[in-house]
């Protein structure tokens, strides 16, 4: 074994990452300052909480595509509410109750009817997109009302850090508490291991992963939330981009095998590292957005590749149709 | 009969219910859902859009369909072989690119251009396939990263040589006509479209490689097992999905002469759509061509239809994601309770109301009454055998059984204690007969009709016959060949007991009492087989009259034997010599003094009887009840019964312990000697007769000295 044997996907990872810092701080004018680097955690703040709801879901063997369809119109529709001028409680509540209805559905369907996760929440994303988007809101982009709690959220800084770090920060704490100490968070993992046995040794099973659809859902709000903040509005086109990807990429490239049942909170945050020194990098070298997409999806294909030498599938015990 | 009972027996045997469960188990029942559905779809728009019906409306509006109708097909393929391909939409989008560069910015000719638009989506398959096929990586991952890839190599592409596609002024009237002529009436896409799904659906339902495609997609595990090569399967499946993938973008790269961001967008979550709600099963295996087309068809006119109805933005992403999420509901539920469905509405009873037997009570007077002379019988191969149906001597006095494991083994003369496996068939060998050559002729179960030579080489003589004009299921295949006789001419007649049940469900067909049992014929002349008769409750045993000029068989839910007139004045005829036995009839055989030997496998209980005359009782204890509690026939007291040529009792043989042949499914005579198989039993009874012929065999009987 030796040194070969203790490479796992998440110490190359965390290799890299370093690697990638250590060279762009020393070529990249403007990487090493605080501002930047500030810039940089800011920047996968948001999409590092979208990735710890995806990676409690992840673990548990599922996976969310509805995430960013739910966190693009969810808040798309409580701005539109504000700016109908209904009241702000009635307001949240109302797009609290959809998330939560959104996230209840998705986890019935792969719970109760055991309909693939992959297939539900891609229907549910598309449905959520068309339902907010005929009928709910006026056009693709929403403002934030002027002078409303989110708006003022968004420019919020405890010691010139911007308040997202502090959230994203905030809710991994709370993620690990939740899989580590928890007695439903250590049922996760054996769910995401072994869903049969995990059923047969009486745990809740399917009200669990229930529970972790809603969860994710109520994630994904909160981290609209702070997106409509810092852009003082919430476009849905959103919901188009490849946003979503960025999401399973955060969580994959970490280490969090997709067959579920292995993982953390750490690796997350390595995965967010990665991906958040490597797009500022390639801003701060001037790579075209078009570009960027390209070099991301190719590095997301390298990491479920890598992933599936590391985890091969067991053919044995693997279920026909999962797909 | 009261007027309750006519009732039931008026509802019960004239209205059809066992075609419910016949139909059910057909294929195509998958595809009424979805045709229910695009029937619907199709008068709800035609209805609600003004035109929708008119030629030229149709003519454009079926043009895009060839195109879709094109990706579908593909990706019906992969779902097929157990995989998914949401890249069709990058494909398509690169596709389209790639022939609308050779031919506006590169000048080349329209077949160049179709074959660039090909070449690029056979890669980009082959990515796929050695991705998903040889890393068995997760195929909707896999693809949903390299449809992202995809899109961006495609924007990139359309941004640097966007302008340059304007501004060329590249034009050929092929390319036009593909674009936007018609032959006979019909756009070029709806033409390939047709084309690629005849050549897809017969390439699936008839070639290798097509049945490979559909093993591995039900069975991965079993198809690796069976020698196909589960990989390369995978493979070529995805290289296809790109090819259509591809073709469809040559398609639209002419009807728009241009790519634009918007080409292929959405593509994916369409097509997976459309396959789906055809009715293609997540995960592999079942599926068709025709469910791929039918659902390309409900979801374009849906999505054209609301556009053209004028609803907003986002109205075809919800409709899409509701129609996705219950047509994938539906599939995972329906494929996890059809066999449910299907073992709860397939066993449908009929009424019967058998006739008064005589009493078969031990000194009860009666011909039928039972006594203990079997207790008395010696055993061979005691704890060895499983399942010994029936049994047979050659002219060598050895001795010849079938067993449960699909073997025939054969004891030795004298003292039958060694053993051997004579022949493997397979199946369960049932009824056992020597021809002129001595070769051992079979009735196998669940296989067919048999023939053993005597150097052990197994060749099958009849798997089928005729399929009857009205039948729902497949009623060639003989599914429960149970007993054979041969003709003095060489002619096998044979019985196939039940067309509904496979031969070790015998006692749901004792359940129904449906009469679906056969007599039939093997010529080996010219190698055909005929069916005699039809309708009979449960077909059993066979044998010759003595004189060669007709047969006897058994109905044995009827418990009946009737005679069957091979010629004489009434040949081709049957009628019945005995009825309302107390036993179910089993194997009937020659006795050495011009009479027969008759095995019942169980006696009539007055509850059973009872039970036929309630259909809708039996059918409510198949349904609510387990089967380990079901009233079925008794079998757990048999006997043997002789009867001579009139229809005449004249003795029987019982074991009223219970403990050596509880249950008699066959004898033989041979030498003064009965031998007693039965198909439950662990060994085979041998029982001396008091003043039976010494010398009589069998086979001297069939076959004179000669044999």
């Amino acid at each position: 074994m030796g040194f070969l044997g203790s490479l796992n996907q998440e110490r190359i990872v965390f290799a890299i990452a370093v690697a990638i810092f250590v060279v762009a701080a020393l070529t990249l004018p403007g990487f090493f300052t605080a501002d930047n680097l500030v810039a940089i955690v800011r920047s996968v703040s948001v999409l590092g909480i979208l990735a710890l709801g995806m990676a409690i879901i992840v673990i548990g063997r599922g996976i969310d595509l509805s995430m960013v369809a739910v966190m693009a119109m969810s808040v798309a529709w409580y701005l539109q509410m504000l700016g109908n001028g209904m009241s702000d409680g009635a307001a949240l509540g109302l797009a609290l109750a959809g998330v939560v209805a959104i996230g209840f559905a998705n986890g019935f369907l792969v719970a109760y009817a055991e309909v693939p996760a992959i297939f539900v929440t891609l229907a549910s994303a598309s449905f959520v997109y068309g339902l907010v988007r005929s009928q709910l809101i006026g056009s693709d982009a929403v403002p934030v009302p002027p002078g409303h709690w989110v708006a003022e959220l968004g420019a919020l800084r405890l010691a010139d850090v911007p308040v997202e770090v502090f959230v994203f920060a905030g809710l991994a704490l709370a993620a690990f508490v939740f899989l580590r100490f928890t007695k439903w968070g250590r049922y996760v993992y054996y769910a995401g291991d072994n869903p049969a046995a995990a059923r047969n040794v009486g745990m809740p099973v399917r009200p669990m992963l229930v529970l972790r659809y809603v969860l994710s859902s109520l994630v994904a709000f909160a981290a609209g939330i702070l997106t409509a903040g810092s852009l003082q509005s919430m476009n849905t086109r959103v919901v188009n981009s490849p946003q979503l990807y960025d999401i399973v990429l955060v969580t994959v490239i970490g280490g969090i095998g997709l067959a579920g049942g292995k993982g953390g909170v750490r690796n997350v945050l390595i995965g967010a590292a990665l991906i958040g020194i490597m797009l500022n990098a390639m801003t701060i070298l001037d790579i075209p957005l078009l570009y960027q997409n390209l070099i991301k999806s190719a590095i997301l294909l390298a990491a479920i590749i890598f992933d599936g030498v590391l985890n091969p599938r067991d053919e044995q015990t693997a279920q026909q149709g999962d797909i | 009969m009261p007027s309750r009972e006519r009732l039931q027996a008026l509802r019960y045997n004239l209205i059809p219910d066992h075609l419910i469960g016949e139909i059910l188990t057909k294929r195509w029942t998958d595809n009424a859902i979805p045709f229910l559905v695009l029937v619907a779809v199709i008068a709800l728009f035609g209805t609600a859009i003004p035109g929708f019906f008119n030629p030229f409306s149709l003519q454009e509006s079926t043009r895009q369909l060839g195109e879709f109708a094109i990706v579908v097909i593909g990706l019906t393929v992969v779902m097929l072989g157990g995989g998914i391909d949401l890249s069709v939409g990058s494909i398509f989008a690169l596709a389209t690119f790639a022939s609308v560069g050779s031919f506006f910015i590169l000048g080349l000719p329209v077949w160049a251009a179709f074959l660039a638009a090909l070449a690029t989506g056979a890669l980009f398959g082959a990515i796929n396939g050695y991705l998903v096929g040889f890393l068995r990586l997760r195929a909707f991952l896999t693809t949903l990263v390299t449809f992202i890839i995809g899109r961006a190599v495609f924007d990139i592409l359309v941004v640097q040589f966007g302008a340059a596609i304007q501004m060329s002024f590249a034009s050929s009237d092929a390319w036009d006509f593909i674009g936007d002529g018609t032959f006979a009436g019909l756009s070029v896409p709806v033409i390939a479209a047709g084309l690629l799904a005849l050549v897809t659906h017969v390439t699936l339902t008839r070639a290798r490689i097509g049945w490979h495609i559909l093993a591995v997609g039900g069975s991965r595990r079993s198809a690796h097992n069976a020698g196909i090569k589960v990989r390369r399967t995978v493979f070529l499946t995805y290289v296809f999905s790109g090819l259509c993938s591809g073709a469809a973008g040559f398609l639209i790269a002419c009807r728009l002469s241009g790519a634009g961001p918007g080409t292929g967008a959405g593509l994916e979550i369409l097509a997976l759509t459309a396959a789906v709600v055809g009715g293609n099963a997540l995960g592999g295996g079942r599926g068709s061509v025709v469910k791929g087309l039918m659902g390309a068809v409900i979801v374009l006119v849906m999505t054209n239809g609301l556009i053209r109805l004028g609803y907003g933005t986002g109205t075809n992403q919800m409709v899409l994601g509701i129609m996705l999420a219950v047509a994938v509901t539906i599939d995972i539920r329906w494929l996890k309770n059809r066999h449910k469905v299907l073992n709860e509405v397939y066993v449908a009873p009929v009424y019967l109301k058998m006739g008064e037997p005589q009493s078969a009570e031990p000194h009860s007077g009666t011909p039928y009454a039972l006594n203990n002379r079997l207790a008395a019988a010696e055993h061979i191969g005691l704890g060895e055998l499983e399942g010994p149906e029936d049994v047979i001597l050659d002219a060598d006095d050895h001795l010849y059984c079938g067993t449960r494991h699909g073997e025939i083994v054969r004891y030795f003369a004298p003292d039958y204690t060694r053993s051997e496996v004579f022949a493997h068939v397979g199946g369960f060998p049932l009824g056992l007969a020597f021809d002129r050559d001595g070769n051992l002729i079979s009735c196998v179960g669940a296989m067919g009709l048999y023939k053993i030579a005597p150097d052990r080489t197994v060749t099958r003589l009849s798997a089928e016959t005729r399929r009857s004009l009205t039948s729902v299921q497949d009623d060639a295949r003989l599914r429960d060949p149970n007993d054979l006789d041969i003709a003095p001419d060489g002619r096998i007649y044979f019985t196939d007991s039940t067309k509904r049940y496979d031969a070790h469900d015998w006692t749901l067909d004792s359940i129904e009492n449906r009469g679906t049992g056969r007599l039939l014929v093997y010529d080996p002349r010219d190698g055909s087989t005929k069916t005699l008769l039809d309708g009979y409750r449960y077909t059993n045993g066979v044998c010759m009259a003595h004189d060669g000029k007709s047969l006897y068989f058994a109905e044995s839910w009827a418990c009946r034997i009737h005679r069957y007139w091979l010629e004489g004045p009434k040949a081709g005829t049957a009628e019945c010599v005995i009825k309302d036995m107390p036993g179910y009839t089993d194997n009937i055989n020659r006795a050495s003094d011009g009479t027969y030997w008759m095995a019942w496998l169980g006696m009539r209980t007055p509850s059973f009887d009872l039970s036929l005359r309630h259909p809708a009782m039996r059918k409510r204890m198949t349904r609510r009840l387990p089967q380990d509690d079901w009233l079925f026939p008794n079998i757990n007291t048999g006997g043997i019964v002789k009867f001579d040529d009139s229809g005449r009792i004249l003795q029987t043989f019982g074991d009223l312990t219970g403990e050596n042949h509880p249950m008699v499914t066959s004898m033989r005579e041979h030498k003064g000697e009965l031998f007693i198989g039965g198909i439950l039993n662990n060994r085979i009874g041998r029982y001396r007769i008091e003043g039976a012929d010494p010398e009589w065999t069998g086979m001297r009987a069939y076959w004179g000295t000669r044999a």
